[in-house]
């Protein structure tokens, strides 16, 4: 046993809104700068629908993730090492920058500096790469926002699949739901595996998988090898970027800023520990329906003794054992079993869980379309929501699913009766395999959710600190090579200077200001 | 005319080689964030499946049919293959590739000077090297049909050999390229400056071909420091 330990994520989609405050507060922070203007390390979709960039659930489209062979070897869906470095020259699988979307600001200044005519002046789109202007704007990070666009366009998701056409033709406006993603910092990352140059890694300490930006030279296989399509091609530096996880934050103790920023209180952080020798053989099961419960396998109980004696030796500091027998992705994932892996089947055990929706069944049983089963609606008589959650989340085993949802209903209905009827209905907890302190914790953890409970993220490690004197005169979080961001080095060798973009854009420059 | 013979030829070739090598370590140490393919096959994959793949597959041939041609002491091979046949090889070779490089190559041109989002994102230096890297092509190419009116394989020996005294440090080098036909040496001098400016273009990235990928473990982890003991061992 090797134990590892990994800043966990889980999303409860049940809560979700489609506000966007994650997306934008991530973009301002990390991703507003020329060359990343189209990458979104985080951002919202709305299901069902093709996402961002354009489908990038169909691998057999861009061939992401991984495959087991015959043989019952894992092996990149792109292929093998010799295959990858025959792509090299030029990668058959690269998404193009239109199947993200083209970036584009408007002329804003326009409405500022048009002379006095007949009509209303207008401010026009614009190229963010070419500076040329755009007629018309045909796609964007969140294009088919609350089911924008055809229903025929949206019905290719993936998600789709093993549900008949026909049927769900008639679903084309019964159900909806959010879905952020970010990266998953995966414990079998395919993006690593992928690297030509070694430059991707993961951390040993946090999991937190990162691009060494030095040593990237641009090759852009872990693009096409993500099967989430979270790496994305910083055109300007030629160098590929991802979501950081915000590390710095989390080396002092603090959440993300998608998590920290998020109002609808959704995001849940904590310590997951795992066992990384069992990580191989978990990626390589033989059923992809099987892998839910293998990545459930590998995760160990930090509560166990022996457990805690193989974190000691590993030298994972006891403040990160204290925090993983406090952490909510625990709860939510192993306890309870409401968090679920997005998409197991790609095989790189993504380590960022989601709490299924209960949108589309609650609203169909208020409208009286879904037959009650006791005290809570009859999941599986919704077959649709359920079979399309299950291909999203579980590789298209119901079973799971159907006991999430099944769960956090019965809680609503314990909690109704209490409020409403004044009485405690236990039967309904019992029905979903739950006791009454479970329920309470749940209630607790989904429905208050405080910030301590939400983020519990063991502090920066005196142990895991590097030598502050080395760094000293540093200059923080850089791009590039010192403080800088075009030094006399850089010049000489062809580094382009990046400028920082705002979102939404800083249009006043200073002298207008003045006048 | 012999003073600037030598300087070019004799002279020149080290300042070109050490500009590239201590440029290239200078580049590696100071500004490694700018080490870098710059590929803009995000921005426009069209004609990149054809026209890198051939330029790279034919720039590659020839690079490697250029050191072994070149550097190969003539003592090494004579026993194998006789000068005159080399040569015929040596133009065989080159003009298979060299087709095979220039089609690719003009894709990449055309491609890099016509799209709009490549030629907006395009630093000059990207042109610079491309436009470069055709008349240097396209002077190879020609001075095929130059070798084919001389097929005793004498020019090609005495090229071997100012190449060998190069990089063996001997002086002379510059004899055995003096009386050669001027696209040799115009094909020579712009070599030259090919190798020069590696540093400070995309070029660089010929150092960094990833062979490590083939015998390297799948998966890559890190740690910040060293392992905290607490057990005391």
């Amino acid at each position: 046993m090797k134990v590892r330990a990994q800043i966990a994520m889980v999303l409860n989609l049940d809560k979700c809104i489609g506000c966007h405050t994650c997306s934008i507060t991530c973009k301002n922070v990390w991703t507003s700068r020329e060359g990343v203007e189209y990458a979104w390390f985080n951002n919202v979709e709305t299901k069902p629908g093709i996402g961002y960039p354009k489908e990038w659930e169909n691998q057999r489209r861009w061939n992401g993730g991984w495959v087991r062979d015959a043989s019952g070897r894992l092996q990149l869906r792109g292929g093998g090492r010799f295959r990858t470095l025959a792509k090299i020259f030029a990668n058959p699988d690269l998404p193009q920058i239109d199947d993200y979307y083209e970036p584009f600001d408007f002329d804003y200044q326009h409405l500022h500096e048009a002379k006095a005519s007949q009509h209303q002046p207008t401010a026009r789109p614009r190229s963010l790469i070419t500076g040329q202007r755009m007629e018309k704007i045909h796609w964007g990070p969140n294009w088919e926002e609350i089911l924008g666009t055809e229903f025929a366009k949206r019905s290719k998701d993936q998600n789709f699949d093993n549900v008949q056409r026909e049927i769900y033709g008639a679903f084309e406006r019964t159900f909806m739901m959010y879905l952020p993603r970010l990266c998953e910092h995966c414990l079998n990352p395919a993006c690593v595996a992928s690297c030509p140059s070694g430059a991707i890694y993961k951390r040993e300490e946090d999991g937190i998988v990162l691009i060494d930006q030095d040593k990237c030279r641009g090759w852009r296989m872990c693009v096409s090898a993500c099967p989430y399509k979270k790496i994305y091609f910083n055109w300007k530096s030629g160098k590929s970027e991802k979501c950081i996880f915000c590390y710095p934050r989390i080396e002092m103790g603090e959440p993300t800023v998608c998590s920290e920023t998020c109002v609808g209180r959704i995001r849940y952080l904590g310590v997951m520990l795992y066992d990384a020798d069992r990580i191989a053989e978990a990626a390589a099961v033989s059923s992809d329906q099987d892998l839910y419960q293998a990545h459930l396998d590998i995760f160990l109980d930090p509560r166990d003794p022996a457990v805690i004696a193989a974190a000691r030796a590993e030298g994972i500091p006891d403040s990160w054992l204290d925090a993983a027998r406090a952490s909510p992705v625990y709860k939510l994932a192993i306890d309870w079993q409401l968090a679920l892996p997005l998409h197991p089947e790609y095989r790189t055990l993504p380590m960022v869980w989601y709490v299924p929706p209960l949108s589309p069944v609650q609203s169909a049983a208020d409208a009286g379309k879904v037959g009650l089963n006791g005290e809570i609606p009859d999941v599986r008589s919704l077959r649709i929501p359920v079979r399309y959650l299950a291909n999203m989340l579980t590789a298209g085993d119901e079973a799971p699913v159907i006991r999430a949802m099944e769960r956090m209903l019965a809680m609503r209905a314990w909690r109704r009766s209490m409020n409403v009827d004044g009485v405690e209905d236990a039967a309904v907890l019992a029905q979903a395999g739950l006791s009454v302190e479970q329920a309470q914790e749940m209630y607790r953890y989904l429905a208050i959710a405080n910030y301590e409970d939400r983020f519990v993220v063991p502090s920066a490690h005196r142990e895991y600190a590097n030598d502050a004197f080395g760094e000293r005169g540093g200059c923080g979080f850089t791009f590039g090579d010192g403080c800088s961001p075009a030094s006399p080095a850089e010049a000489l060798f062809g580094g382009r200077p990046t400028s920082p973009y705002q979102v939404p854009p800083a249009r006043q420059r200073p002298d207008r200001e003045r006048a | 005319m012999n003073y600037l013979n030598d300087l070019l030829f004799q002279v020149f070739p080290y300042v070109a080689i050490a500009v590239c090598l201590i440029g290239s370590w200078a580049r590696f140490d100071l500004a490694a964030y700018t080490w870098r393919t710059g590929s803009s096959q995000l921005l426009s994959g069209k004609g990149m499946r054809l026209g890198s793949n051939l330029f790279h597959i034919g720039v590659l041939a020839i690079l490697g049919g250029h050191f072994v041609g070149l550097l190969t002491p003539h003592q090494v091979y004579e026993p194998f293959i006789s000068s005159p046949q080399k040569q015929v090889l040596a133009m065989v070779a080159g003009g298979v590739f060299g087709a095979v490089c220039f089609v690719g190559l003009t894709i990449l041109l055309v491609r890099r000077l016509t799209d709009p989002r490549v030629r907006a994102t395009s630093a000059q230096r990207d042109i610079v090297v491309l436009v470069l890297l055709y008349a240097q092509l396209i002077l190879g190419m020609a001075s095929i049909f130059v070798s084919a009116g001389h097929l005793d394989g004498e020019q090609m020996v005495r090229l071997g050999q100012w190449a060998q005294h190069i990089v063996t440090f001997r002086p002379g080098a510059a004899d055995y390229i003096a009386d050669a036909h001027w696209i040799y040496k115009a094909h020579v001098f712009l070599g030259m400056v090919l190798i020069l400016i590696v540093p400070f273009t995309r070029l660089v990235h010929v150092w960094s071909i990833p062979l490590t990928y083939l015998t390297r473990p799948y998966q890559i982890v890190r740690r910040r420091q060293a392992h905290v003991d607490y057990l005391g061992r």
